[in-house]
């Protein structure tokens, strides 16, 4: 750091007058306890799922609440598989023997259940993760491309165009799953994952070209005029050029796509029944096979956290300066 | 290198000109600048011949080639922005190598070349520096960089000094004429200060409310102005107009003053105008001289000392100020009447009505 000031005397950082009085660092630290207390609560429940997620059964429904426990797997493993009860009279011991257990089937044999293949829960996340993935890719791609266009080009009725997509946010969606239902019925697009796609897609265009045109819309247009005369065709100075600079706003845009798509739980529940069923309405459905399974609940809720977790984790420096966006004049 | 050559170039943004109808040739390794107030339509001449704005009608020649509706990257030309453009993603060396790059260079060419040009602009130590961490200056030496690169037919400058400081602005605008000395090629530079077309144009294009005022060379435009915009516009102060009536070979100014003009400009007078006629008088400040009896005389009203000389501030009547140049040696005081005599050679006329000047045939 440059620690000169104009009239050429050094400022000593670490004396700053602000920074030593009693009020200030009573202000700072009242600040500092505050934050901790909101982020405490905040995340209590976040804890409380991620416990009881990794708790056996018995703990999982004691009472009080256990805050120290034995450690188990059997949430996820038994969201994961499906089993059957085996007694000691059906030779639960001798299964235990079989030297090809792995360490998942050894947690449940001692529960005195045998894994006989996966749940129908794989296969909804894998829904999930293709409808969502796929939907976020769609949305974001063309957003961009119709941002470009509206922001670039003197687009024919552009004010009543943008103002077209963005009425399509005014309504709640669930006010239209039933028409959708019987559209999709008759177009036999029921329970299928590019049923749900096309959907979601739709659905985030509308976001996804209003957030991008203002990115787009920030980027003085004289750097893909310097590519023209640099030789380059509007494609490519595109690509070249506007590409990277979006990148901030290409991360805001997939995360909030992402995160849509990935929770979106009225259509999904309207418009699927088993093949294309994604993982937030088959969640509450474990609630009904045989007793409230509370560890495989709060599994089944972590496990459908942590996708959304890593993908805003991983884009977090973008989404940091997208979120304050525009607060920010150059 | 090359010639450009402008017909009956116009643009409109709806129903308004943008450009009027221009004529215009640029001829090879010349400097031309284009000046003018804002939205006077200079910046849109120069972005039509990049290619960078559609012309309305009219055609636009490189080296005799039409390009009027050529896309820009295939017109080998160069475009200096005011904002310089350089690309923020990009190193200062990929900024420079970007053109290169498009034409498919030799990866080594491209090496060799950047290097020589770096090495012109004493830029070769900010390589691997991004364009926003640079100085204005060093960021305005790297966008002359990305242009002469490439070697193109021409250069097209929109103000690329406006955003500099003003002692900085004098160093690059030596900088870049010296440039075009050595390198010899065809440059259209775009500017509102007249001081800077002045020092670097080899013609000087003035424009204004969408239209060409005159073309000349700096002199022709401060000494021989063909309108009463351009001898307002060129020169600081711009030259002093006073409007009086030209009646008998005398021409009576306002506050009781009677001018006598030369023998030459009488006849001129005369048969361009007729006598018993309106006249604008124009002569610049240092056209003028204090002399100690007869001829003009005026109230000082205001001294304001330039350095290597003086610049009085004179009330010819109540209305009518005029700027002459005074010898810095002598003590004006405010208020006190002065005489003041006009160098023939200097004096122009006008034609109130068409706001032309006389012709000197």
């Amino acid at each position: 750091m440059d620690t000169s000031n104009s009239t050429g005397r050094e400022i000593n950082y670490a004396t700053r007058v602000d920074k030593v009085t009693f009020k200030s660092r009573l202000t700072r630290n009242l600040k500092a306890g505050l934050t901790v207390i909101i982020a405490i609560f905040v995340l209590i429940p976040v804890f409380w799922m991620a416990a009881t997620a990794f708790k056996s059964r018995a703990d999982a429904v004691a009472a009080p609440p256990k805050v120290f426990f034995q450690p188990s797997m059997e949430g996820f493993i038994g969201l994961l598989t499906q089993r059957r009860q085996v007694t000691v009279a059906q030779g639960l011991d001798d299964l235990k023997k079989d030297p090809n257990l792995k360490w998942y089937d050894r947690v449940m044999l001692n529960k005195g259940q045998q894994i006989v293949g996966t749940s129908e829960y794989v296969g909804y996340l894998k829904n999930s993760a293709i409808t969502a993935g796929t939907s976020t890719i769609l949305s974001v791609i063309f957003g961009l491309f119709a941002a470009y266009a509206f922001s670039r080009f003197p687009v024919a009725g552009k004010g009543d165009l943008l103002f077209f997509i963005l009425s399509t946010r005014m309504m709640p969606p669930v006010v239209v799953t039933i028409p959708i239902f019987l559209l999709y019925r008759q177009l036999g697009l029921y329970d299928t994952t590019i049923g749900l796609v096309i959907l979601y897609t739709v659905f985030n265009l509308s976001f996804s070209v209003w957030l991008l045109k203002g990115f787009i819309d920030e980027i003085p247009r004289e750097y893909e005029e310097a590519a023209l005369v640099d030789g380059y065709s509007r494609l490519q100075a595109f690509f070249k050029i506007v590409l990277p600079q979006t990148i901030t706003g290409l991360a805001a845009t997939t995360v909030f796509c992402l995160i849509f798509a990935w929770n979106e739980y009225a259509f999904a529940v309207m418009l699927t029944a088993q093949n294309a069923r994604t993982a937030p309405p088959s969640i509450p459905s474990v609630l009904g096979t045989g007793g409230i399974e509370w560890a495989q609940i709060a599994a089944g809720a972590m496990g459908f956290l942590i996708p959304v977790a890593i993908v805003t984790f991983a884009l977090r420096n973008y989404l940091l300066r997208g979120v304050t966006f525009g607060a920010v004049r150059r | 290198m090359a010639t450009i050559e402008l017909k009956n170039v116009v643009k409109k943004f709806g129903e308004k000109y943008a450009v009027k109808p221009m004529n215009m040739t640029i001829n090879d390794g010349e400097f031309v600048v284009l000046l003018g107030p804002s939205g006077c339509g200079k910046t849109t001449t120069l972005r039509m011949i990049s290619g960078l704005e559609t012309v309305s009608s009219g055609n636009i020649y490189l080296n005799g080639r039409d390009v009027t509706w050529a896309h820009p990257s295939n017109r080998d030309i160069a475009y200096v922005f005011q904002f310089y453009a350089l690309y923020p993603h990009l190193t200062v060396w990929q900024n420079i190598a970007f053109t290169l790059q498009a034409q498919s260079v030799k990866k080594d060419e491209i090496e060799r070349r950047v290097k020589d040009v770096a090495t012109l602009l004493k830029i070769k130590h900010l390589f691997k520096r991004h364009p926003g961490r640079l100085s204005g200056g060093d960021q305005q030496r790297v966008a002359l960089a990305r242009a002469l690169v490439r070697r193109p037919t021409a250069f097209l400058m929109d103000e690329p000094l406006g955003a500099l400081d003003a002692d900085f602005r004098e160093t690059m605008r030596s900088e870049i004429k010296h440039l075009h000395i050595t390198q010899k090629a065809t440059t259209v530079y775009v500017t509102h200060d007249q001081i800077e077309a002045m020092a670097m144009g080899d013609r000087i294009v003035v424009m204004s409310d969408a239209a060409i005022q005159q073309i000349g060379t700096p002199a022709e435009v401060y000494h021989d102005p063909a309108n009463l915009f351009v001898a307002n516009f060129i020169g600081s102060p711009g030259m002093n107009l006073v409007k009086g009536h030209y009646r008998a070979g005398k021409l009576n100014l306002p506050g009781g003053g009677v001018y006598t003009p030369s023998d030459i400009w009488k006849t001129r007078i005369e048969k361009q105008l007729g006598d018993d006629q309106d006249v604008i008088l124009g002569f610049r400040p240092e056209a003028a001289w204090v002399v100690t009896q007869d001829q003009l005389s005026a109230e000082v009203f205001l001294v304001e000392m330039n350095g290597s000389n003086m610049m009085l501030d004179l009330h010819l009547s109540d209305q009518v100020i005029i700027r002459v140049r005074a010898n810095r040696g002598v003590n004006y005081s405010i208020g006190s009447r002065i005489n003041f005599d006009l160098d023939p050679q200097m004096v122009r006329f006008f034609n109130p009505a068409t706001e032309a000047a006389l012709v000197m045939e």
